[in-house]
């Protein structure tokens, strides 16, 4: 090989690299500013739809506190906490109105993340929201659309017995079947993904359960 | 008097239009080189995402945008990229004008974002903006470049639309959610499942090849 091609060839690849790196930088800069700029925004977006949805799960809400359960009893933490919390909902006389709890579990496509509400006084389910999903449009996404399913969460039964376990696990059954105020009215078309609300419903809820009403007075507020 | 005056001004004007290069780049797009039912592009999206019209709408807006960002892009640099990296350069620019699309669809809205899902980072394997960045872009002037983007744009809004209205008014009954036949209307479940996307979009690309070919013999 000549010197002169071997220089060529060398100055070639400067060029290249010199026009990866510049377009990289390019690139880079502007996705830095699109995130500063969007950053606070989406932040707050979230925010606005969990709390939106703690007070569409907890009826009567008008604020609410976090809690998390460490060392056998729960704290009060800031609302940006990461991990496990849970939502105490007031009402606007400051009366503990009801605790909102997330849950997750595998669905059909991928994991479902749930929020619901529960009352501690009737020991019932009553509220129920998706806060992330990726079933299938149109037939797995309408655990969070069907009506007849969304009405199984005005009132689920998860009492517990005296020796503080559940009563009656939940469980999802066929469409049109449901008899019992354990049961959740499933849907046909979504069969997996109605199941699979039923199962995280039935997990959360036994391992909930117990440690809520065990510790149901830290709620009440103080003053 | 001043009437046909006014006229003669406005038909010259829509002559001008007609006639002038720089609709023709826009409007091949909409309709002679429509990029999902004549050159058969970007078909991911295109039967993933169009089970519903508004799904079809924001994927479509969201490439489009992608699409002319783009273009713009490969259009500047055309000179200053070699021809040996231009694809992975093109595909570095794809990348980041969908991940730019990504949060600015976070900061528009969480419920948005939760709908497109997994569609939204596919937009950098969508065939058909590297094509225009290819075919036309890195050949081209910017505003050339902008007109392509553009007309192939609403070319892509339209075909998503085309596919997903039909899919959502006969899987669901609905159009853009709202309640379009009368009760009891038994919706055909297999629309909104992907065998419903290739039927309707077979369906499509016969209309769109019987109309190319009766043209040609006439």
């Amino acid at each position: 090989m000549s010197r002169e091609t071997q220089q060529q060839n060398n100055s070639n690849s400067t060029k290249m690299l010199v026009a990866m790196v510049g377009i990289g930088v390019i690139c880079a800069l502007l996705i830095v500013f699109t995130f500063e700029q969007t950053l606070p925004v989406i932040a707050k977006n979230k925010a606005e739809a969990l709390e939106k949805a703690i007070f569409k799960v907890v009826p009567n809400a008008s604020s609410f506190k976090a809690f998390q359960w460490s060392d056998k009893k729960f704290i009060e933490v800031d609302k940006s906490t990461e991990g496990e919390l849970l939502y105490a909902g007031y009402n606007s006389e400051n009366a503990f109105a009801g605790l909102a709890i997330q849950a997750a579990g595998q669905g059909y496509a991928d994991v479902i993340r749930i929020l619901y509400g529960y009352d501690v006084k009737s020991q019932k389910v009553v509220g129920f929201y998706v806060l992330e999903t990726k079933e299938t449009p149109g037939l797995g996404d309408k655990i969070e659309k069907e009506e007849h399913f969304l009405a199984n969460f005005e009132g689920l039964d998860v009492s517990l017995n005296d020796n503080s376990t559940i009563k009656n696990e939940i469980e999802t059954v066929k469409q049109g079947t449901k008899e019992n105020a354990w049961e959740i009215d499933g849907i046909t078309g979504a069969t997996i993904s109605s199941r699979a609300i039923g199962d995280i419903l039935k997990e959360s809820t036994t391992y909930w359960m117990p440690i809520i009403q065990g510790n149901k007075n830290i709620f009440r507020l103080e003053e | 008097m001043s009437n046909s005056k006014n006229d003669n001004t406005k038909t010259s004007f829509w002559d001008k239009l007609k006639d002038s290069p720089s609709t023709d780049e826009f409007m091949k797009g909409i309709w002679k080189d429509n990029p999902v039912f004549v050159q058969v592009l970007g078909m991911c999206p295109v039967l993933a995402v169009t089970n519903t019209a508004e799904n079809a709408l924001a994927m479509g807006l969201a490439t489009a945008f992608v699409l002319l960002m783009s273009n713009v892009l490969v259009s500047v640099l055309r000179n200053f990229i070699p021809k040996q990296v231009r694809i992975a350069s093109y595909i570095l620019i794809i990348a980041s004008f969908v991940t730019i699309t990504d949060y600015v669809i976070q900061a528009i809205s969480i419920d948005l974002h939760k709908s497109l899902g997994a569609f939204i980072s596919l937009i950098v394997v969508n065939c058909l903006i590297l094509s225009r960045a290819e075919a036309f872009a890195s050949k081209n002037t910017i505003g050339k470049s902008v007109l392509d983007a553009l007309g192939m744009g609403v070319g892509f809004v339209f075909a998503l639309l085309c596919l997903g209205g039909v899919r959502e008014l006969l899987g669901n009954g609905t159009l853009f959610s709202y309640s379009v036949f009368p009760e009891g209307f038994q919706e055909w479940i297999i629309m909104i499942l992907p065998a419903g996307g290739f039927f309707t979009l077979a369906i499509w690309l016969i209309f769109f090849n019987f109309r190319n070919q009766r043209k040609a013999t006439v």
